[in-house]
């Protein structure tokens, strides 16, 4: 991470058509942020999406980034909820070695992560876990030495604590007329 | 009323007021090219699409209005993506209409496919595949109000055959644009227009960066008024020429790479910079690390995303700015200046001496003289359309514009081969300007099948080509940084007197400065297209140069006398 950096998370809602997901990948592409990671899906108005994106970047960036992502027409709104109080989880599906000794073993620290077993073969478990992503990390930490056969995780999905979203939904202003100003005086 | 998506396009093209299209038929546009016939629409062929969005973005410079271009799938809409991205760095509004295969072929590879949409995703402000007649009315509509609104650009309509063959009701006012306004609420490091006012009038040695905004916004009589109210010296970049008039008193001129020593070194100087409507583009900072060191800074600009982006500003306002200046001008204090104008004045130092124009006729044709020239016998009246290039800096330096939209070039793409097809646009979005091209040998030779364009038009567009036989600027980079290896940087070109014969063209050659005024003055009486060649010194340099990277104010200056740089 360079300095100054850390991961920012933004909420962007857009409407739901063909190629959105291109469109705001292709902008962080453009502009050489690299997306940590990005989730999509539905959210409770018909016809918008919403995208959890993590980048590491600076203050500067990540504002520049967000004003980007305004200049995009699906784009309709764009959080940065990296500073709000908010829940952050990520969904893991890993899939372990375990036979005989060892799955006592994996099942009783899946019962320590408060995760579950989803699936159960005659070598393997799958295990799903949900949780903030350094949780998963330390799950996985403690499964490795098992025998980590597959893993699919999600990425960040983040939301705003409380009752309030992380910013208002504004009307939108209405434009600056530009004033009528004397101008006889000017040389034009 | 029911309306192929075909006639559609078009009912659409002429409720946005457009008049004239620049563009190229072929297989999957052809539906649209069938419709045009009925009418009022002035479709100027192209010889390359690659011209067709030149001139759509020389007609939008020119006039202010939407330059529409059309092509075909494929290879017609693949050769637009020049002509897009440069209209996308300058800000300029185009529509480019192309056709696209049956809606059921995409994606099978059919003949003339290209997915132009992905092509020029990041080169658009935005683009629309349309994939049936329902949908080429929001399309176009919303493409219109994308193209012009805020800050300007380029916007894409991929339009399937089967949608123009297609046909459905066609209702105006249903298809109108519903355009998520941007959540404006101040981001962080933006401040009120107050903060402004103050440190403007706590300045004492205050400098307006003038850009292109300027006459985007339509600012020209505002920002005089702010700059004589404050009496505030302003200096241009190359795109903000002509936003305040050349002649002006408080105009420096032109700033960055190859802008007046003088001017670079007052912006060094300086305590406050006012960046009204320009972007701090590499070509006007050079070394960011030590650009302006001892100035506050105040940004303006209509794109949010503008601020802060490569100079990091003490106040930054996302505004139109008409309606920032006009925001602070009840509020800024009538200023005396006279200190920092006579700093700025003794910064001239030996400037004028060194200037070629002053130099002795010592024989060789400059093209500078060729400009200087140009632009007396012109009476600085005339819309010149640049290409890109030393000749381009030359007549930024040299021709004095002192209207608004009056030079035309290529500043943020670089994109040579743009003068000429943006010329055409030019002259007819305003027939009755005097348009003259500035372009160079090489720039001239990428795009010069348009001549038939101002052939079959019947077009009185003047070219000036200054012609030196090399790659110019490439040359002098390779001069300066490369030890004079000249790799692939001469060029031959064709007899340009002749060319301009078989084009049905006037044209002459020019060897001596005393032949300038009478082959001026001949183009200038031809009723039609007039090429003259300058053929200038070959090893010619613009002067000052601000060396990439470098820090703005250690510039290469012409050696002084002028014989040390003519070539042997």
């Amino acid at each position: 991470m360079q300095p100054g950096n850390m991961l920012h998370t933004f909420a962007i809602y857009v409407d739901n058509k063909p190629g959105v997901l291109t469109r705001v990948a292709s902008l962080f592409r453009r502009r050489a942020f690299n997306i940590e990671s990005l989730t999509v899906g539905h959210t409770e108005r018909p016809g918008v999406s919403r995208m959890t994106v993590v980048v590491d970047t600076d203050d500067y960036g990540a504002r520049r980034l967000e004003a980007n992502l305004y200049k995009l027409v699906p784009v309709q709104r764009v959080d940065d909820i990296t500073q709000t109080p908010s829940i952050a989880r990520d969904l893991a599906l890993i899939k372990v070695a375990a036979t005989g000794e060892a799955r006592t073993h994996v099942m009783q620290l899946v019962d320590v992560y408060r995760a579950r077993i989803v699936d159960v073969g005659p070598e393997s478990l799958v295990i799903e876990a949900t949780g903030p992503e350094a949780k998963i990390d330390s799950l996985l930490e403690v499964l490795r030495p098992f025998g980590v056969i597959e893993m699919a995780r999600t990425g960040r999905v983040s939301m705003a604590r409380g009752t309030t979203t992380a910013r208002r939904f504004d009307p939108p202003r209405a434009p600056v007329e530009a004033a009528a100003i004397d101008l006889s005086n000017c040389s034009v | 009323m029911k309306l192929t998506g075909a006639q559609i396009l078009w009912e659409c093209l002429v409720r946005e007021g457009v008049t004239d299209v620049f563009g190229y038929p072929g297989g999957a546009i052809l539906p649209a090219y069938d419709a045009l016939l009925e009418y009022p629409i002035r479709h100027v062929l192209v010889r390359h699409e690659q011209g067709a969005t030149h001139m759509a973005d020389g007609y939008a410079r020119a006039s202010g209005r939407v330059g529409v271009a059309i092509a075909t799938s494929g290879p017609g809409a693949t050769n637009m993506v020049t002509g897009i991205a440069t209209a996308m760095m300058d800000s300029s509004p185009i529509v480019c209409v192309t056709g696209q295969v049956g809606s059921r072929l995409i994606g099978s590879d059919a003949f003339q496919e290209a997915d132009i949409t992905g092509i020029t995703l990041p080169i658009t402000k935005h683009n629309y595949l349309v994939t049936s007649a329902e949908d080429v009315a929001p399309a176009v509509r919303e493409a219109f109000a994308v193209a012009a609104g805020g800050r300007p650009g380029p916007v894409l309509i991929d339009i399937t055959k089967d949608a123009q063959q297609g046909s459905c009701a066609f209702d105006w006012n249903a298809a109108e644009p519903r355009l998520t306004e941007a959540y404006d609420d101040a981001l962080p490091g933006d401040g009120p227009s107050c903060d402004a006012v103050a440190l403007i009038n706590a300045a004492e040695r205050p400098l307006i960066l003038a850009g292109h905004g300027v006459m985007l916004s339509g600012a020209e009589r505002e920002i005089l008024a702010f700059a004589e109210r404050g009496q505030i010296p302003i200096a241009v970049t190359l795109l903000g020429i002509g936003g305040v008039p050349a002649s002006h008193p408080l105009n420096l001129g032109m700033m960055g790479m190859h802008g007046e020593a003088w001017v670079n070194v007052a912006i060094q100087q300086a305590d406050l910079l006012i960046a009204l409507g320009m972007r701090f583009d590499d070509r006007v900072t050079g070394n960011l690390k030590t650009y302006a060191p001892t100035a506050r800074k105040i940004h303006v600009d209509i794109d949010r995303a503008e601020l802060n982006k490569n100079v990091r500003v003490d106040v930054a306002i996302a505004s139109d700015l008409r309606a920032a200046i006009a925001d602070w001008l009840p509020d800024v204090a009538p200023g005396d200046r006279a200190a920092w104008f006579a700093e700025i004045d003794a910064l001239k130092g030996d400037s004028a001496v060194r200037d070629i124009q002053n130099l002795p006729d010592d024989g060789h044709l400059y093209a500078a003289h060729v400009i200087n020239d140009l632009w007396r016998l012109t009476d600085g009246r005339a819309l010149v359309v640049s290409d890109v290039g030393q000749h381009q800096m030359w007549e930024a330096q040299y021709y004095k514009h002192d209207a608004p939209r009056s030079l035309i070039t290529s500043g943020g793409l670089g994109t040579m081969g743009f003068a000429l097809p943006a010329a055409i646009g030019a002259k007819i979005a305003r027939p009755d300007a005097e348009v003259w091209v500035v372009v160079g040998d090489g720039g001239f030779q990428m795009t010069m099948c348009e001549l038939a364009t101002i052939a079959q038009e019947k077009l009185d567009i003047n070219v000036a080509i200054i012609n030196n036989g090399y790659l110019g600027m490439v040359r002098q980079w390779q001069e300066f940084f490369y030890q004079r290896r000249y790799a692939a940087t001469p060029i031959t070109g064709p007899d340009f007197v002749k060319l301009a014969d078989a084009f049905g063209l006037w044209g002459a050659a020019v060897h001596r400065r005393g032949e300038v005024e009478a082959a001026v003055l001949a183009a200038r009486a031809c009723p039609g297209g007039a090429i003259i060649d300058f053929r200038v010194e070959q090893e010619d340099t613009v002067y000052p140069m601000v060396p990439a990277g470098a820090d703005l104010h250690r510039m290469i200056r012409r050696p002084s006398p002028i014989v040390e740089t003519a070539a042997d």
